[in-house]
């Protein structure tokens, strides 16, 4: 063998020219270069300062006609619509998804074949389809009723009245939403340890009371970063709702773009802002609703951005002071 | 001999009558017949698969044994006596026995998403026995009774295994259960920690607890069983007071395995 590896490192190494004074083991380590990082920094902040400067300066974008209709009532009444479906869509389809999840997870096979058909006819037939099944329902079933099963009715209602619009997209949103809402809510509850259902049943605990407060809230720490995606996904999917005649954010936009040809880029502008800034907020509000369910799954909480940003101001504070100090 | 003596005329507070198990075509209990009488402490031993675990499993109905059935306190578990067969039970009925039936898993099993206070208050709201004040003023006397009166308001991540496993034991004592079964209560715990958790369940078998503690610690047995019970292929094999099956068993498989372990 060669020289032992501690004879290239020997502390007493006559380098250190510029800081003769310091021993090898006080002397911070000097980082490795990396000019390919910064080569790639470099072209990439060159391509997005053209592609933002291409944003403000070229005139058909048309920023004044896109102030001119952010805020218009119009608009603003199709936002309405979006979130009111969003909302109860949302709502209705988790509902749906966690009966569909507990029934594929049932010991019964009937209720496991009924949800996994369910969820596979959903998820195979594209959404548009679905709503215009719901837009010509009242042509396959003209009256609905409700009674004993293949017997006689109690109430009946016109098909035509109770089916407006609104009802017709949120019932086809909800049917989709549902469908993979199922698998989100059926992965979260697989993901909860075996010991906890057991532990819960060696208690002794109802059965609702362990399903309710000892298995889905840790099973929310993984359903909710899905569902959230999922909800982004269904935030967008409203503007199909166009097509069984409900002008939400997008309807409203596409049917002002036929009346000011001239004015479509602006308006999908518009549109594109508000579905920015709709998926922002519900990002921050996913951030903070998995923080509270991250209770006891971590040993700390993670920090929220403020405090984040206060970490990180004192740090380079102090870091600051240290090489001032140097 | 002396303990069964003395004990003779009390009445069983746990009877395991010839409990058989499979699995598939695996057989894991083969023939278990036990009576533990009211404050008695008895050690399970045996090798790893001999079906000890199973058969702490089976007393709580965690398992339902094929053949055979166990009682408490002369009470049938998990099935109901009809002319003369055996019925299974509602899962209500079998959910509100198990709160008589304490069980100490190794892995602790806490909640992790709630407070320490709350797992050990949880059950005994949750199956309507105390109202949640009664049972947060019970659950601190249990935490301060196993050292961790300083501790109510923490997840159980943020404790060490010694701590949690005693939080699990509280839990356990909340529902005020007649028998306590511990499964390897210290073997996930790393060594220095035994200790803590082995000097609260000797508190519990001195205040005369019925408990059944299935462990690998040969010493604690000898120093706390009033009975040890040595299993193998899903058998006992012998039983008796540590004195007798563990300084002078009879058999070879007990000898065999005291060899390995001490």
């Amino acid at each position: 063998m060669s020289e032992p590896p501690g004879a290239t490192l020997a502390p007493e190494a006559p380098s250190a020219a510029d800081e003769p004074s310091k021993p090898l083991a006080a002397q911070r380590v000097l980082p490795l270069r990396r000019p390919g990082r910064w080569m790639a920094t470099a072209a990439v902040l060159v391509l997005v300062a053209q592609f933002a400067h291409g944003l403000v300066t070229n005139p058909f974008y048309q920023w004044d006609r896109w102030g001119y209709w952010f805020l218009r009532p119009s608009i603003l009444d199709g936002l309405v619509i979006t979130l009111e479906v969003t909302a109860y869509s949302a709502v209705l389809g988790l509902i749906g998804g966690i009966l569909l999840a507990l029934a594929r997870l049932s010991k019964s096979p009937v209720l496991r074949a009924v949800s996994w058909t369910y969820v596979w006819a959903l998820r195979s037939i594209p959404l548009i389809v679905v709503l215009l099944f719901l837009y010509n329902f009242s042509a396959l079933y003209r009256t609905l009723s409700v009674g004993v099963p293949f017997g006689p009715a109690f109430f009946s209602f016109d098909e035509s009245k109770l089916a407006t619009d609104m009802v017709i997209a949120v019932v086809g949103l909800s049917l989709n939403e549902a469908a993979y809402a199922a698998e989100v809510v059926r992965g979260g509850i697989l993901s909860v340890d075996q010991g906890q259902h057991e532990a819960a049943a060696a208690l002794g605990l109802p059965k609702g009371y362990q399903f309710r407060r000892i298995v889905f809230p840790q099973a929310l720490r993984s359903i909710i970063p899905n569902y959230v995606n999922q909800l982004i996904g269904l935030v967008k999917s409203t503007s199909l709702v166009f097509y069984v005649s409900l002008l939400d954010l997008f309807g409203t936009a596409q049917s002002m773009g036929s009346t000011y040809p001239g004015d479509i880029v602006p308006l999908l502008l518009v549109v594109t802002v508000w579905y920015l800034i709709l998926t922002s907020v519900v990002s921050v509000i996913q951030f903070y609703v998995e923080r509270y369910y991250a209770r006891g799954a971590t040993r700390s909480l993670p920090p929220t951005p403020w405090q984040r940003l206060r970490a990180g101001l004192t740090d380079l504070r102090a870091r600051v002071r240290r090489e001032a100090a140097v | 001999m002396s303990i069964t003596d003395t004990l003779e005329t009390a009445p069983a507070a746990l009877e395991i009558h010839d409990v058989h198990k499979w699995y598939g075509a695996h057989r894991v209990l083969d023939g278990v017949d036990l009576t533990i009488r009211p404050g008695e402490v008895t050690v399970i031993l045996g090798p790893s698969g001999s079906g000890k675990s199973t058969l702490l499993r089976v007393i709580n109905h965690l398992e339902k044994p094929e053949i055979g059935y166990v009682s408490v306190n002369d009470e049938l578990i998990g099935v109901k006596r009809q002319g003369e067969r055996l019925k299974e039970l509602s899962e209500r009925a079998i959910l509100a026995q198990r709160g008589r039936i304490g069980f100490v898993f190794q892995n602790f099993n806490l909640f992790p998403h709630l407070t320490v206070l709350d797992n050990v208050a949880a059950a005994p709201v949750a199956t309507g026995k105390l109202t949640k004040p009664e049972a947060q003023a019970l659950a601190k006397e249990l935490l301060e009774r196993v050292g961790l009166g300083e501790r109510v308001g923490a997840y159980p991540r943020q404790l060490s295994g010694g701590q949690q496993q005693r939080v699990a034991i509280a839990r356990a004592l909340a529902l005020r259960p007649g028998v306590i079964l511990f499964d390897e209560p210290t073997s996930a715990l790393d060594p220095e920690l035994v200790g803590e958790v082995l000097s609260v369940i000797k508190d519990l078998a001195t205040s005369g607890t019925t408990l059944v503690i299935v462990t690998h610690e040969i010493g604690f047995a000898r120093e706390i069983a009033d009975r040890v019970v040595f299993i193998d292929e899903g058998r006992i094999v012998e039983q008796g007071p540590p004195s007798e099956v563990l300084d002078k068993p009879r058999h070879e498989r007990t000898r065999d395995f005291l060899s390995k372990v001490l």
